[in-house]
């Protein structure tokens, strides 16, 4: 076990892929106690479909991918946000729409470019080798923005997400804090997304969140539980990735699917022996 | 010294008048009980004054109340079932107007939430998570959350449903005695009549225009207030 840790962490693009890796679940699992109990979950997926799109066309015209993917990706969390606020038009029918359109032009953009290939596949399901250093840099800095924005404004997040009418009706600006999860959720998603895959990152959102609820009952606790477990199936999931050469992302899924399966097992015991 | 004037305030959904033309004063140190059937507009013209919804005509004018000194208890809240959160962080949530921008909750705020839930009687169930309260119990952390959030003006939407009559008797004296001895101005919307009477100084009977509004001694000599009592009373 230590030899191969040892030998994991002599590749500088491991290390690199750890660092950032463990900073985007870190944030991934934060944002994600809100927005699974506020039911966006949507939008994690939404966004991460238009982060493909935009990634597609950050190669075709040879431009950074986060450079472009950071300002389109935050544009869409906007507009996700208010589609599915606004309860009238179908929320999740319209977001589907945006996120299907989005992935379809993305493929369509990096056909007509360098064709279907294994980058193609990269982009989805992630790869441990997508990060250079300098994306290294930036992912840091906005993993850190994150969490620090996070933790200063722990306490109106948790209100806005319990009950956001109360916070708005007592003089808070729930919208604000409503703009402020979607955009940091935004960020997390492209920093994310090329190492765990389009389609799988906003799974890095949902499931510690999900797990997490199964055993514990109040919100600290959940956060709290959330970010470790998080940060520790990334970790896992790397290890897997690496000696049997799965894809990064689905290597994390799997695993925060197992701790799902266990969280949940030992709830239920927990319900059957009270 | 008045604290909020409404005149002629219009509030619609779709196009459908839901309050119509609603006008009242609510004074510093009053207790005005919002009487009316179902659907007459009462939660509407709640959420009104809360500005959680925008009146079409008309105008609501705070005197000296700025919006981070009012307590709420809302009729439903739309929270969800297996919402994780202990009783203790609802409560000190009211504090957050309380905080501006500032990021956490200080000693002061602990201390706050702390007498607030000591005042409710909850102090036991403080650790326990929100969703496995009994009804009546999560009624009690709401109004603790409220109680945290205001020192001038209090705003209930039938805060009793769901109470058994001795939760009810202790709810009611409770927000009498917030209202006598500190001083908090009171509105309630309530179904109760007979109790709505007996702690009320000043009652707005609403279908969704105003129906009747006044002292509650003046009420009582209404045609209206007496067919619904005499209404009761044959049931
Ligand atoms: N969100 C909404 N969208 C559309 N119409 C609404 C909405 N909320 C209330 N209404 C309508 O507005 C009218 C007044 O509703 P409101 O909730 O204010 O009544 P209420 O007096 O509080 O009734 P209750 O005693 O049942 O609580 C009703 O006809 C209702 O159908
Ligand atoms: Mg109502």
């Amino acid at each position: 076990m230590i030899e191969l840790l040892t030998e994991l962490l002599s590749y500088a693009f491991v290390v690199r892929a750890l660092i950032v890796g463990v900073l985007v679940s870190l944030c991934a699992a934060l944002l994600g106690v809100s927005l699974v109990l506020k039911r966006y979950s949507m939008i994690g997926d939404g966004l991460s479909h238009v982060g493909f799109g935009a990634l597609a066309l950050a190669m075709a015209l040879n431009l950074s991918p986060l450079e472009v993917a950071i300002p389109v990706v935050a544009v869409a969390a906007f507009v996700l946000l208010r589609i599915s606020e606004n309860s009238r038009i179908k929320g999740d029918a319209a977001i589907a729409l945006i996120s299907s359109s989005s992935l379809a032009i993305g493929v369509i953009i990096i056909s007509y470019t360098s064709g279907m290939n294994a980058d193609t596949s990269n982009y989805m399901f992630g790869s441990i080798l997508a990060m250079s250093e300098s994306d290294v840099l930036l992912s840091v800095g906005v993993s850190v923005v994150v969490i620090l924005l996070y933790v200063l404004f722990y306490n109106k997040i948790f209100a806005v997400t319990f009950d956001e009418s109360f916070t708005r009706a007592t003089g808070t600006n729930a919208g604000r804090y409503n703009t402020l999860i979607a955009l940091l959720t935004a960020l997390t998603i492209v920093v994310g997304m090329r190492m765990m895959g389009a389609l799988l990152i906003s799974s890095l959102i949902i499931f510690p969140a999900l797990t997490s609820m199964r055993l514990f009952k109040t919100f600290k606790q959940v956060v709290i539980s959330s970010a470790i477990l998080s940060v520790c199936c990334f970790v896992a999931g790397i290890i897997l990735s690496f000696i049997f050469s799965f894809p990064t992302g689905a290597s994390v899924v799997v695993i925060n699917l197992l701790m799902f399966v266990i969280f949940s097992a030992i709830g239920l015991v927990k319900k059957a022996i009270a | 010294m008045k604290l909020i004037s409404c005149e002629g305030v219009t509030i619609g959904y779709d196009g459908q008048r839901a309050v119509n033309n609603v006008s009242f004063d609510l004074e510093q140190g009053d207790y005005l009980c919002v009487v009316g059937e179902n659907g007459s507009g009462k939660s509407t013209l709640v959420k009104g004054l809360l500005g959680l919804i925008k009146p079409q005509e008309g105008s609501i004018t705070f005197d000296g109340l700025a919006p981070n000194e009012i307590g709420y208890l809302p009729q439903q809240t739309v929270i969800q079932r297996d919402f994780p959160a202990s009783v203790s962080e609802v409560v000190i949530s009211g504090c957050l107007n309380r905080r501006g921008l500032l990021p956490f909750y200080s000693r002061l705020e602990k201390e706050r939430a702390a007498a607030k839930m000591e005042q409710l009687n909850i102090t036991d169930i403080r650790k326990k998570s929100y969703r496995d309260l009994s009804g009546g119990q999560q009624q009690r952390v709401l109004l603790a959350r409220a109680l945290c959030a205001t020192e001038k003006l209090l705003l209930l939407d039938e805060p009793v449903a769901g109470l058994d009559p001795m939760m009810t008797a202790e709810l009611y004296q409770l927000v009498a005695e917030l209202n006598q001895s500190q001083g908090i101005t009171v509105l309630m919307v309530s179904h109760d009549l007979d109790s709505a009477i007996q702690y009320g100084n000043k009652i707005l009977h609403m279908k969704t225009a105003t129906a009747f509004f006044g002292s509650t001694a003046d009420y009582l000599k209404t045609e209206m207030c007496q067919q619904m009592m005499g209404a009761r009373k044959n049931d």
